[in-house]
Order: C-alpha cells, then sequence, then structure tokens
C-alpha cells in the first residue's frame, strides 16, 4: 500500500460520517428551506410544495420572530461583555505573582465549564426561587426586597445572564491566562521602571499584546451565546411573556413542536447568516484596532 | 503591612470567586440529601437535619434514570470510542501522508466550523428517521462518530512527528498501518487522553440534537430525561438536586482526574481560531 492510497483509507471513514451527516444535512437544510415541508410531507412527500422565499417573509414577518431575535440580542450583548470581564478578571488575578494555590483555584473557578448545562440550569432555577432562593436571601441580608428573576420579565433575561457567566467564564479565563503568560515580564518591568503604575502597566503594555487572545475569545463567546437554547428551555420555558423566548428556542418550537419543518430551517439559516456577519464585523473591528 | 495587604485582595478575591464557582454544586449535593419539602422553607437550609437518601430512592425506582444514566454512558462510550478511531486515523493522514488535494480538503473542513450545528439539524432529522435511527442510541451515536474539532487537534499535535522516522520505517519495508499502530500511535498518546475526555464529556453533556432524536423516553440521556423531570417537577427541589448530582458527577469527577489533559486541549484547540 503506498502513502497515497494509504491517506484515502485513513481519511475515508471520517470524511464519509462528516459529509454524510455534516455536509449534506446543511445543503440539504437549504433546499429544504424553501420548501412547505410539514406533518403531512412527513406522512408523505407527495404532499411537499416548493414555496420559494415563503418561509423566510413569514418568519420575518412574524412577530414571535423578532422578539425572540430581540431576546438573544440582549443576551449576547450583554452576556458576552460580562462573561469576559469575569474572565479577564480572574485571569489577571490567576496571573497575578501573589496569588497563591494557582492549580487548585484554576481547577476551581474552571468547574462550571464541564458541568451538564441541564443539571446546573435546575440548581440555578432554586438558586432564583422568589421565596426560597439563596440569591434572594443574600439581597433580603442586603436589604433589598425580593426579586422574582423567573417570573418578571424585566429579569428572566438578567437572570439567565448571570447563569450564563458563572457557567462559562472559566472557559476564556483559560485562554487569556495563557495569553497573560506569554507576555514577557521585562516588558511589565521596563514600564515599572519607567514610572507607571499597576493600572498603566496593564493597559499600555498588557492590554495591547492581549488583544489577539481577547478577539478570539469575543467570537467564540458571540457564536456561542448566539446559540442560546438549554437554559430557556430548562429555567422559563421561553417565559415569562416569552421574554426568554430565544432564536433558536423559536426554530425548536416551529420544528419539533408544531413539525413547520421548512419554515424551521428558515430561522436557522437567519441566524446562521447573523452570526457570520456579527463575526466578520467583530473581525474588523479587531484588525483595524490592531494598527491604530 | 503594606506589602501584605496586596497578596490579602488578590488570594481573598480568588477564594471568593471558587466559593461562587463551587458553592452551588455543594449546596446541590446538600440539599439532595434533606427530606421531602425541606428545602423550600425560608430561609434555605444549609446543611440537612435528617440526611435520607429517599430522592435518589425515588429517582431511581420512580423516574427510572438507572436507565437514563446507562443510556447516557453508552452513548459517550461508544462515541469516544470509535470518533477517536476515525479522528486519529483522519487527523494523521492530514498532517503526515502526501497527496494531491489534502490541503483543500482538509480547507473545506475546517470551513464546517463555521457552521453552527443547527443549520444541518431538521434534515439531519429526517435523515435519521429514513434511517430508522430516530429513538436508538445509532441516532446520537453515528453523527458524531467524527469530528473536524477532533481532526484538526490530532492534525496539530501529529505535525510535530518528525518525517525521518517515518521515512526510516517505510525504508524498512513496514506498510502504513504498521506504521500508524506502532510508531504513530504511541507517540500521538497525550493527544489520544485529550480528545478523549474532551468527546466523552461533549458527548455526555450534549442535549439539543439528543432532545431532538430521543422523543421516547426509553431511550433518552441523563440531561434530555432531567430536562423533562424538572419540566413536571417544578416544586420538588430534594428531587431535581438528586437527578442533578448522578448527572453531574462522572463528569466532575472525569475532569478533576484528568484536567490537566482537557485544559492542554483547549489550548490547543484555540490558539488558530
Amino acid at each position: 500500500m503506498n502513502e497515497r492510497r494509504a491517506a484515502w483509507l485513513f481519511t475515508l471513514p471520517a470524511l464519509v460520517v462528516i459529509g454524510l451527516f455534516f455536509f449534506v444535512p446543511v445543503l440539504a437544510a437549504f433546499v429544504l428551506s424553501l420548501t412547505d415541508f410539514d406533518l403531512y410531507a412527513l406522512a408523505d412527500l407527495g404532499n411537499l410544495r416548493f414555496v420559494g422565499l415563503g418561509n423566510y417573509i413569514d418568519v420575518l414577518r412574524a412577530p414571535l420572530f423578532w422578539k425572540s431575535l430581540g431576546n438573544t440580542l440582549y443576551f449576547v450583548g450583554v452576556g458576552v461583555p460580562l462573561s469576559i470581564a469575569a474572565s479577564l478578571g480572574a485571569a489577571l488575578l490567576l496571573d497575578s505573582r501573589l496569588a497563591r494555590w494557582k492549580g487548585v483555584f484554576r481547577t476551581a473557578l474552571f468547574a462550571p465549564v464541564v458541568t451538564t448545562v441541564v443539571a446546573v440550569a435546575v440548581i440555578w432555577r432554586y438558586l432564583l426561587h422568589t421565596r426560597y432562593g439563596l440569591i434572594n436571601y443574600l439581597l433580603a441580608k442586603a436589604g433589598i426586597a425580593p426579586i422574582d428573576w423567573l417570573g418578571d420579565p424585566h429579569w428572566s433575561m438578567p437572570a439567565i445572564i448571570l447563569f450564563a457567566v458563572w457557567k462559562n467564564f472559566g472557559y476564556n479565563m483559560v485562554i487569556l491566562l495563557a495569553a497573560l503568560q506569554a507576555v514577557p515580564a521585562e516588558l511589565r518591568e521596563a514600564a515599572r521602571i519607567d514610572g507607571a503604575n499597576a493600572l498603566q502597566q496593564f493597559r499600555h503594555v498588557t492590554l495591547p499584546l492581549l488583544r489577539p487572545a481577547l478577539l478570539l475569545v469575543a467570537i467564540i463567546t458571540v457564536a456561542g451565546y448566539f446559540q442560546l437554547f438549554a437554559e430557556p428551555y430548562v429555567m422559563t420555558r421561553g417565559d415569562p411573556l416569552q421574554s426568554t423566548v430565544s432564536v433558536l428556542y423559536y426554530m425548536y418550537e416551529e420544528g419539533f413542536e408544531w413539525w413547520s419543518l421548512g419554515r424551521a430551517t428558515a430561522i436557522a439559516f437567519l441566524l446562521f447568516a447573523l452570526i457570520l456577519v456579527v463575526t466578520r464585523v467583530l473581525v474588523r473591528i479587531g484588525k483595524r484596532g490592531g494598527y491604530a | 503591612m503594606s506589602r501584605r495587604w496586596p497578596a490579602f485582595a488578590i488570594n481573598g478575591a480568588l477564594a471568593g470567586l471558587a466559593v461562587v464557582a463551587l458553592f452551588p454544586l455543594l449546596w446541590m449535593l446538600s440539599v439532595s440529601f434533606m427530606q421531602h419539602g425541606e428545602a423550600s422553607t425560608y430561609p434555605p437550609p444549609l446543611l440537612p437535619s435528617r440526611p435520607t437518601l429517599a430522592n435518589y430512592r425515588e429517582l431511581f425506582e420512580r423516574a427510572g434514570m438507572g436507565r437514563h444514566l446507562l443510556n447516557s454512558a453508552i452513548v459517550a462510550t461508544l462515541t469516544t470510542l470509535v470518533s477517536l478511531a476515525f479522528n486519529l486515523a483522519a487527523g494523521y493522514a492530514f498532517a503526515k501522508l502526501r497527496y494531491a488535494g489534502r490541503e483543500r480538503v482538509f480547507q473545506a473542513l475546517l470551513g464546517a466550523l463555521l457552521i453552527p450545528a443547527q443549520v444541518g439539524m431538521i434534515p439531519l432529522f429526517l435523515i435519521m428517521k429514513w434511517l430508522g435511527l430516530v429513538n436508538s442510541y445509532g441516532g446520537v451515536v453515528v453523527p458524531a462518530l467524527a469530528s473536524v474539532f477532533g481532526i484538526y487537534l490530532v492534525r496539530q499535535y501529529a505535525r510535530s512527528i518528525p518525517d525521518d522516522l517515518l521515512e526510516a520505517a517505510r525504508i524498512d519495508g513496514a506498510g502504513e498501518l504498521r506504521i500508524f499502530a506502532s510508531i504513530v500511535l504511541p507517540l500521538l498518546k497525550p493527544i489520544v487522553v485529550t480528545l478523549a475526555i474532551f468527546t466523552f464529556l461533549a458527548s455526555w453533556n450534549d442535549f439539543m440534537w439528543p432532545l431532538i432524536v430521543l422523543g421516547d423516553q426509553a431511550w433518552q440521556t441523563a440531561p434530555v430525561a432531567l430536562a423533562a423531570l424538572s419540566r413536571e417537577h417544578v416544586q420538588d427541589n430534594e428531587l431535581m438536586m438528586a437527578g442533578s448530582v448522578v448527572t453531574l458527577v462522572p463528569v466532575l469527577a472525569l475532569f478533576f482526574v484528568l484536567q490537566r489533559h482537557y485544559i492542554e486541549g483547549l489550548l490547543l484547540g484555540s490558539v488558530k481560531g
């Protein structure tokens, strides 16, 4: 067996799996989004009709789509900066020369990342309980009246954001910590000798060198947060007053509660387009800032 | 004094963060041993007054959690074992075996990383239905038998294998399969552990796709069953916490034992972006 034959043999199983169960479905999704595939078509393909851009027009006219889009943008717009800020703060603390038991702390802060979303969402639903929850208990100690976290449409999304920050900050923390450790100590030392205080060292030495890592982290987090689904599914079922229906939650309900599979696929494509545009813009901003 | 203070502040802040990160998990454990209704009192109790295993008994005897944990274990183990074989072979080939079109195929694969899995989810459901794999382990395992991320990770690592080593083996007359099995695999051992724990945890924690493809209760994995249970038993906090404990213990245990490999893999996988 020569090298070329071996190469194909070695790659074939993986390529077949990825081709059949990823690329084919993605291409099929585009076709599906142009049809009225529903429960009737599921029973008999003869009922399938081509509707052109009909699904996209329907979705763009549905008030719930815009509601879900607004909710998702709220989650991404507030959740991503808060998550990254928490990650950066934790990474800076761990990177400090004065920090002790670094390994232990890193493991503890990272633990929420590897947990199962559904299981920890169940815990947080209890922590956020209006009457018996620990969070309202602590707020009461500080003299703050109980908040109906998951029952008040103004607080439901902040509650989910709080949960997401807790669950995810450790991931970016590890990436940013690695980037911080790559910053040469001599650079900061030189700035210090030049009379820069800790804050100035951070702003003018550390932060610029951290830019590529921050951009990477921002892109990963934005793309991930746009795919919000399990949290509202478990914690709120999209309620109260549909304040936590995300785009994917809307897609899931259209597809697997109402079996409007054509329409649900159109929603998935709209979400994909949105993620592409937003991450492109981020890359642009990141690059432009880099030369400034 | 002025020198000690910053160290105290930094370590205090880290300890505070560690409490925030771990407290929900510890409290879950404590509540899972409480008497029925005990958690629904004010102020929230920290420790069970009379610890009981009743919640776990109910979870396994009435809610059939044993079956769901077994489903999760089977699905995650099968996915890990087979995808490891496929990803290792492909990752090594993309790194070390020369053939025309290799770079183009690999670039196309990387392009897949830009597309969220949900885009193809509905056609994938129809394909699985057509193959008769809905409501079976196959429905979850088969689409996960290879992953672009896994191939990428192996390729990054395998590039450091010296070509001379492979050439020497070829000159000695070793076949490509023998070279892979007896020279390459031992060198890839660290990445095998990393990829195995990554795949196992991702498979165990996966939610949306199993929710879609495993509608029949008998086949549901632990997270899917727990979500269904939590939507029914909104008030039964002690039972729900026990359900979370049994779902989380396997992944947390695995992470604490193999965390170095997990974090290394995370860093290796995100360097390129």
